[in-house]
């Protein structure tokens, strides 16, 4: 069991979980992933780490509730417990050296190329951090980009707060007006297939953190396979980090929509439970 | 007639005892286990069958040992308990082996009285004592043996992990195991259905091994929390045996085999076996299982495949392998139980490309039929296409049951670990031990995929070699064990005639 030990809210269906995991608190580095198993009917599900504490020997969770294992996530407290918690797995994000690094998040990547970034800002190189939501309330850990980074741009997509338009109009500026070294990419796919399409014709390495459906996240069953250069790799083992030139967006996409009817179908046992709890004084 | 007073030739007379099966019809709907298991009557019958050899060789037919007319002799007498604790004695995992081992081609295929009749079914009296024992409350927790104080890590608890955690254990060595999934078991619980091997008679397997002092951790990544050279330097460990097993699947690398509702067995069988995606939404695990199954492939893990798709009710299951049923690896008695179940086969036919719909998911395959050319390396006749021979077919759900390799993570935790050119561990036949002091292996790790029952016994192996090996390095006072040959005809005095 992995206890919650602090939870805060930071945008609708968006929280930030401190959970107890001391092992790979201490042997989990930027790019690497956990699988979490809420209980014992539950999916196993993938989530980046947006941070570590491995003296208290926490993991740092950045939540959307989107279906229904994140839905149930997000609505535990602090005290309450995570039945497993395993990893850490997938493989350091490597970034080319020289020039400046641009990370850029959207929605709960925002949280996962926070620890690229310290990273690599405490090698001695020049980050810029892009952070892109569709409006000012859903933009997420902006001052801890901000530490982590020399530069931060955040755009919106009504021009709410920041910049108004998407991460890859932050991205040409920077690209215009400096040498750009490598570029990480962690969110939405649009997004990472967007800012790949952008860096491309500059040469500019990429690399995009893929978030296909996973079952054991070891390589054992291949159910996040990803075709990258024309190959079959394993998202969960050969990644979860490629390089964003190379990827096959568009059956990333259409693979990520395999359940879509399971998991409507489990919405609504999701919506019944909550219905539920509620109900009961 | 009092059975002890037998000739050989009566007993041979004795027709071998059937077990109840669930019928086909019935057992296509749910996921209760498939045979039922002798009474008490019936198995004492069927033990009368053994004829007592001067030489058994079904011992040595066991890759574990087992002193089989030792327990059998126990059954006779009406001793259940007594025989299932004589198995225990080698094996520790006995109502598992006693319903998945391959007994014909094992013990059974040695069995002297199947020279002219049928076999005496070790197979099943095995299992009829372990679950005896099991379920009349008769199991007796191990004595804990004087202690050693070295301490083993073992990475993996499949059939070989657990045989060495015993093994060990028993030894009076200390044993800490590491299992990557939330549920220890490896294959026995994510790859074997619960209607050939029921969870509950894995999980009181288990629960014996904990009562011997073994400690199982779940959830734990060993290759990427720590390595096996960390284990011993860091964790105090002294001995490390890696059974991680074969789990990597293969895909034919045909164009199209991505689209939605193509899976690997694995996934396939880990979603329902481990996840229960059968009881979706109660387990909130899904799984797309459509009206026309394609399993491609016929060894044991494709029946498994395609005997779990027909409980899921679909309109057809169809296994197809680019070889003949001669080749076919799967043991015979599940080819028979997939048939009566309403598996079709189509024998000599190869996938060559998928077809999707518009959202992606697979609707149709082309495929091409096959002829047996010349013996490859494996000695099988090899599959040629024959031109002009493709048709198509339509399909929703597709499974690929196409063999396995080693799953580098922790090979890649141990760049020193020798592997051959399959990535496949070596480790010497004798000691288990790998090209690492102090680091052995045994199971699918070492073979590329397998039988339980083998990987159970190169588990011992490995065992004997590592306990040899800490006697050695730790200057135990111990004697060294010897391969159990020697051992083999001394064990067997108790069924002398």
């Amino acid at each position: 069991m992995h206890k919650i030990v602090y939870k805060k809210e930071l945008a609708p269906k968006t929280v930030m979980l401190k959970v107890e995991a001391p092992w790979i608190a201490r042997k989990i580095q930027p790019g690497q992933f956990i699988i979490v198993r809420l209980d014992e009917h539950g999916e196993r599900i993938p989530l980046s780490i947006s941070g570590w504490d491995a003296e208290a020997g926490t993991l740092r969770l950045i939540v959307v509730g989107v279906g229904y294992t994140s839905n149930k996530m997000i609505a535990l407290n602090e005290g309450d417990s995570i039945l497993d918690v395993v990893g850490p797995l997938g493989r350091h994000t490597h970034l080319p050296e020289g020039g400046a690094a641009v990370m850029i998040g959207g929605g709960y990547g925002t949280g996962a190329i926070i620890p690229s970034a310290l990273e690599q800002r405490k090698a001695g190189r020049r980050v810029v951090g892009i952070v892109g939501a569709r409006t000012k309330e859903l933009v997420l850990l902006e001052d801890d980009l901000r530490a982590a980074c020399a530069d931060v741009f955040v755009t919106t997509d009504d021009g709410s707060y920041g910049r108004k338009g998407l991460v890859t109009d932050a991205l040409k500026d920077i690209i215009d007006n400096e040498d750009v070294g490598a570029v990480l990419a962690v969110g939405p796919v649009p997004m990472m297939r967007a800012v790949s399409e952008l860096t491309k014709p500059h040469n500019i390495p990429t690399m995009v953190s893929l978030n296909a459906i996973m079952v054991d996240g070891t390589g054992m069953c291949g159910a996040c396979r990803v075709t990258v250069g024309g190959k079959i790799r394993f998202a969960c083992y050969d990644g979860p980090d490629f390089d964003g030139h190379l990827v096959d967006y568009k059956e990333l996409t259409m693979r990520q929509r395999t359940y879509l009817k399971q998991e409507a179908k489990a919405m609504e046992v999701f919506n019944r439970e909550s219905a539920g709890r509620t109900a009961t004084p | 007639m009092e059975a002890k007073d037998l000739t050989p030739r009566q007993r041979m007379q004795i027709p071998r005892q059937s077990m109840p099966e669930q019928k086909p019809e019935i057992r296509r709907t749910n996921f209760n286990e498939v045979p039922l298991g002798y009474d008490e009557q019936t198995a004492i019958t069927e033990a009368d069958r053994c004829i007592k050899c001067k030489v058994p060789h079904c011992i040595d037919g066991c890759p574990v040992n087992i002193d089989i007319p030792g327990f059998l002799e126990l059954i006779t007498r009406g001793e259940f308990a007594a025989a299932a604790r004589k198995i225990k004695e080698t094996n520790v995992l006995p109502a598992v082996c006693g319903r998945v081992c391959p007994q014909e081609n094992q013990c059974e295929a040695v069995c002297v009285v199947g020279k002219k009749y049928k076999p005496v079914a070790i197979g099943r009296l095995e299992r009829f004592v372990a679950d005896y024992e099991r379920t009349h409350n008769l199991v007796v927790d191990p004595v804990k043996p004087k202690q050693t104080g070295c301490k083993i890590a073992v990475v993996g608890s499949g059939p070989a992990g657990l045989t060495v955690a015993s093994e060990m254990a028993r030894r009076g060595h200390q044993v800490v195991v590491y299992e990557a999934l939330h549920q220890p078991g490896g294959v026995l619980f994510y790859g074997i259905p619960r209607f050939r091997l029921p969870g509950d008679v894995i999980k009181s397997e288990l629960e014996y091994l904990k009562k011997m002092g073994v400690e199982i951790h779940v959830n734990t990544v060993i290759g990427k929390l720590a390595t096996p050279a960390e284990l011993m330097k860091d964790m105090g460990f002294d001995a490390v045996f890696l059974g991680t097993g074969a789990g990597l699947p293969r895909f034919p690398n045909v164009p199209g085999q991505n689209f939605n509702g193509i899976y690997s067995a694995n996934e396939y069988l880990t979603r329902l076996n481990l996840m229960r995606a059968d009881r979706f939404p109660e387990a909130i695990t899904p799984l797309h299982c459509g009206k026309r199954v394609a399993v491609f492939g016929a060894g044991n893990t494709a029946m498994d495949g395609a005997r779990t798709s027909i409980r899921m009710g679909p309109e057809s299951v169809t296994v197809y392998y680019r070889r003949t049923r001669e080749e076919a690896p799967a043991r015979t008695e599940e080819l028979e139980h997939a048939i009566q179940e309403g598996v079709k086969f189509e024998w000599l036919t190869a996938p060559l490309e998928f077809y999707g719909d518009d959202n992606f998911f697979v609707k149709g395959a082309r495929l091409q039929r096959m002829k047996l050319g010349e013996p490859d390396e494996s000695g099988r006749r090899r599959p040629v296409p024959m031109e002009g021979s493709e048709f198509d077919i339509e399909v929703d759900t597709v499974v690929f049951a196409l063999g396995f390799g080693v799953n580098p993570l922790i090979l890649e935790a141990a760049p020193d670990l020798k592997t051959n050119r399959w990535g496949i561990v070596e480790a010497d036949k004798e000691t288990g031990m790998t090209s690492i002091d102090g680091v052995f292996a045994g199971g699918d790790i070492i073979t590329g995929g397998a039988t339980v029952i083998l990987a159970m016994g190169q588990a011992k192996i490995a065992a004997r070699g590592m306990h040899n090996w800490l006697i050695n390095k730790k200057g135990l006072d111990m004697p060294r064990e010897l391969p159990p040959e020697s051992a083999t005809h001394a064990k067997s005095k108790t069924a002398k005639v």
